[in-house]
């Protein structure tokens, strides 16, 4: 009865799917912002319309930055899991560079906007707005501070068991980015722009 | 306003921030005769441990550890101790009001009285209901499936000390500016910028922001033990129904907390950065807020409830000496309860005046809700009928509930009604409805856990006569406090009143005020019960099964080993231990090395300095918030770094420590 003969000291690790039901804490965190920039995205308060604000070509490029990154970051995962340590760390390298110009890209965008009196202060139109994208801005900066101390350790203890786990878990919450992303991209830029 | 004037004049420097010596409450003599007593208590707590050398072992033994049974305890303790706080301000609620009927004034003027009812709601659901519910789940959810530990051990001390920053705050603003003068869940625009000037609202939110980290945290812990560290064997159907309540709590957990989350964040842009979400200009929206914060509100009641119909469950089948009757109805029931609370958030607010039809909707998702909770009952009252029924001290809870929790029930039933809500919408029949349904629900519940699970966690069992008059003390006093409420609120006497005109409700409000006096007793005698047993605790000792139950929790000794279980068991039904005894199970002496986490203070560490920057944030001390910021960021990758987690527990250690567990 007693389990000695059915052997489990070391049972899968949890790790994935704890992760997993954090990716999806986070999504309703943003289901919530989702909601409100649709309730209030129509605040308008004489401010400032999408239309007078937003460009097509802009957010075109920031966009193909993120989903770009998404590939190199599978690159990155292909070459881990051949325990290519040199090729991961390089993917991983390009990834965040990808990452670092998404984000570089939004502060400049948001800088203008307050620039030109667009501010979240401005209408509850802006607010929300600010809070949504600014809300992604923050994952995928938390995302590269992440990835710049993975690639630390990675360096210094290579491809072992512990590392890969923190690999997939750090691959999940990118590819959960750009996810998020493209549902900013359309429900935020595309659709006020049509 | 008059209570402006009370509030110092707003000046900022870089150093302290918007903090000056007008904002300590020396002139206010309740809070001076608070502080005093705190201090005192404290200084002699600091010289006792100093005196006996338990510095070092409580940071050892208890801080940094990161055992799911200590940690339990830590959260029951958080709770008791804060269920104090927040028993004092429901006792000056009911003496105020006792007082200020017909011109009188009572003796809180509405700048204190205010931050008074504030504080108890806050207090009572975050820091003290929760806390209570989340230590039963850590402490016996992992023993009840056969686990080690949980799934992330350091993540569950760094949740628990999280909480205790939240807690740690809100107490902060009781002796150090002011606490928020808004009702427990914070409408703006009456909460926003413009008319909550002074910190006692951002301590609300730093408060609730720090501590929600650490709840949705523990709960998506919690859901990976469950899913992940079950004993062999053990299928999804077979798990103790307790286990099933945690894992339906913990998914609601993790699903309602992030609008929690992102709420109160969106208030907070909208005070601390110019946002206008809420605001009433600029295009805001104040019932937008109210919309999102009972998304998160009406599945937190049921985050509150749905563990304790798991204590209950355990409770009248141990008692009964019978399996529950119903397994899989009462699994159902409460998975529909985990959807149908989703739909029901806007019975909060009928009187929005979305219209006849989205009221309907609501409020027929309302009553619906009554018939799963219905078949609960009935399976608690089928098991009990025909069974063995002891009436030990968790029973009395039990039983306790069952009548208290059906009156509730029924009235909540009743205000689910749209045209009924109108006219008691925010009157003290919804107070009288809601503490009904927490005070004979939760608090029962957890007084049923503690009572029934303490011979685990101690090996003594609690002494029953103090225990049973902390239950009349609770039961009687209820129903005083809360049946007057009732009637007032039919009356048409609203909420949140510092005083009235009417000298006929007088009489009902001293009545309340009388049967806080006798919870009081439940209370003292609840701490009388602790201290009695612990005195007593070679002539109320125990072994590992007191009450011949049924589940893995009772199968290990009182207390457990670190390790919980020398060896692994394989699951082959449900009621597992039941089995284990009728098949004359013993432990074999063929122990494996156990694998365990290390103890580590990350979690404490990273959570002081949350609190630093909670309070920096709620005094603009820029500088420390920044500080702060960094310290808890470098501690968390600092910890990332350590890949020497783990360790094993040898065959001999394990052995000698059963011997020694046995003798003991």
């Amino acid at each position: 009865m007693s389990a000695a003969d059915a052997h489990h000291a070391h049972p899968e690790s949890p790790t994935n799917i704890g992760f997993w039901i954090y990716l999806m804490s986070d999504c309703i965190i943003f289901g919530a912002l989702f909601a409100t920039y649709a309730v209030l995205g129509g605040g308008f308060a004489g401010g400032p319309e999408p239309k007078d604000l937003f460009e097509p070509g802009f957010v075109a490029i920031e966009t193909a930055l993120l989903l770009v990154s998404s590939i190199t970051f599978g690159m990155a995962m292909l070459a881990a899991e051949k325990q290519k340590l040199d090729a991961t760390t390089g993917w991983l390298v390009v990834t965040g560079l990808l990452g670092a110009g998404f984000i570089g890209m939004e502060i400049y965008e948001f800088a203008h906007l307050i620039h030109i009196g667009a501010g979240p202060d401005r209408s509850a139109f802006l607010s929300a707005f600010f809070a949504l994208v600014g809300t992604h801005g923050l994952h995928v900066t938390g995302g590269i501070i992440w990835l710049v101390t993975l690639t630390a350790q990675l360096r210094m203890h290579g491809l072992n068991a512990a590392n890969m786990r923190r690999l997939g878990t750090l691959s999940m919450f990118w590819h959960f980015l750009d996810l998020i992303w493209i549902g900013v991209f359309s429900f935020v830029y595309l659709v006020r722009l049509i | 306003m008059a209570t402006e004037h009370l509030q110092p004049q707003e000046t900022w420097s870089p150093i302290f921030g918007r903090l000056t010596l007008d904002w300590i409450p020396y002139h206010e003599p309740i809070l001076i005769g608070t502080f005093l007593g705190v201090a005192f208590a404290g200084l002699i707590v600091l010289a006792l441990m100093t005196r006996f050398r338990l510095w070092l072992p409580l940071w050892r033994n208890w801080v940094i550890s990161v055992d799911h049974k200590k940690i339990g305890i830590m959260y029951m303790v958080l709770g008791f101790v804060m269920m104090v706080r927040g028993f004092a301000d429901a006792l000056m609620m009911r003496l105020q009001q006792a007082l200020a009927a017909g011109g009188a004034e009572g003796y809180l003027p509405p700048h204190h009285y205010d931050q008074v009812f504030t504080a108890h709601g806050v207090i009572m659901i975050f820091f003290v209901a929760m806390p209570f519910v989340t230590g039963i789940m850590n402490y016996v959810m992992p023993t009840q499936i056969g686990a080690r530990d949980v799934a992330f051990p350091f993540l569950n001390n760094f949740s628990f000390w999280m909480t205790v920053a939240g807690a740690l705050l809100v107490n902060l603003s009781l002796f150090i500016g002011e606490f928020a003068r808004v009702g427990w869940l914070a409408f703006p625009p009456l909460s926003g910028a413009a008319y909550s000037t002074g910190p006692g609202m951002d301590y609300y939110l730093w408060a609730l922001q720090i501590a929600g980290v650490g709840t949705t945290l523990s709960g998506i812990n919690l859901i990976a033990t469950i899913l992940k560290m079950r004993a062999p064997g053990m299928k999804m159907m077979m798990m103790p129904i307790f286990t099933w309540t945690s894992l339906i709590t913990n998914v609601l957990i993790v699903a309602a907390f992030p609008v929690l989350t992102a709420t109160l964040a969106l208030l907070t842009l909208d005070r601390y950065l110019g946002f206008h979400f809420f605001t009433n200009d600029f295009g805001g929206n104040a019932m937008m807020y109210i919309n999102l914060i009972w998304i998160w509100g009406h599945p937190e009641v049921y985050i509150l409830i749905i563990p304790i119909f798991g204590v209950f469950s355990e409770v009248v089948a141990t008692f009964s000496r019978k399996p529950l009757f119903g397994y899989t109805t009462m699994v159902w029931a409460t998975a529909c309860i985990m959807v149908l609370s989703f739909v029901v958030w806007l019975h909060h607010f009928f009187t929005m005046g979305s219209g006849a039809n989205v009221n309907t909707f609501f409020g027929i998702t309302t009553m619906i809700i009554a018939v799963p909770t219905g078949v609960k009952i009935f399976n608690w009252l089928f098991t009990m009928y025909r069974g063995k029924v002891r009436l030990e001290l968790p029973m009395y809870w039990t039983i306790g509930f069952l009548v208290t929790f059906t009156i509730g029930g029924m009235t909540g039933v009743l205000l689910a009604v749209p045209p009924v809500d109108f006219q008691l919408h925010n009157t003290l029949f919804l107070i009288a409805h809601f503490h009904n349904v927490i005070i004979g629900g939760v608090v029962f519940g957890v007084y049923a856990a503690v009572t029934y699970w303490w011979p685990k966690a101690f090996g003594f069992k609690l002494d029953d006569r103090w225990g049973k008059r902390a239950f009349w003390g609770w039961f009687v006093g209820f129903y005083l406090a809360f049946m007057p409420l009732y009637a007032l609120g039919l009356m048409g006497v609203t909420r949140r009143m510092n005083s009235y005109a009417d000298m006929g409700w007088q009489p009902y409000f001293i009545v309340a005020a009388l049967g806080a006096v006798v919870i009081l007793f439940g209370i003292l005698s609840t701490f009388m019960c602790f201290y009695v047993s612990i005195r007593d605790r070679k002539r109320l000792a125990c072994g590992g099964d007191p009450w011949d139950a049924r589940t893995l929790e009772w199968a290990n000794q009182s207390p457990p080993q670190k390790y919980n279980f020398p060896q692994d068991i394989l699951v082959t039904g449900r009621d597992m231990f039941w089995k284990m005894k009728e098949e004359g199970f013993t432990w074999s002496t063929d122990y494996q090395p156990i694998h365990m986490p290390k103890d580590t203070a990350t979690g404490v560490l990273i959570s002081a300095f949350a609190l630093g920057f909670g309070f920096a944030m709620v005094w603009y001390i820029w500088w420390l918030a920044i500080l702060c910021f960094v310290a808890m960021l470098a501690i968390g990758i600092a910890h990332t770094f350590n890949y020497n987690r783990d360790y094993y527990i040898q065959p001999d250690e394990v052995a000698a420590t059963e011997a020694k567990g046995a003798s003991a």
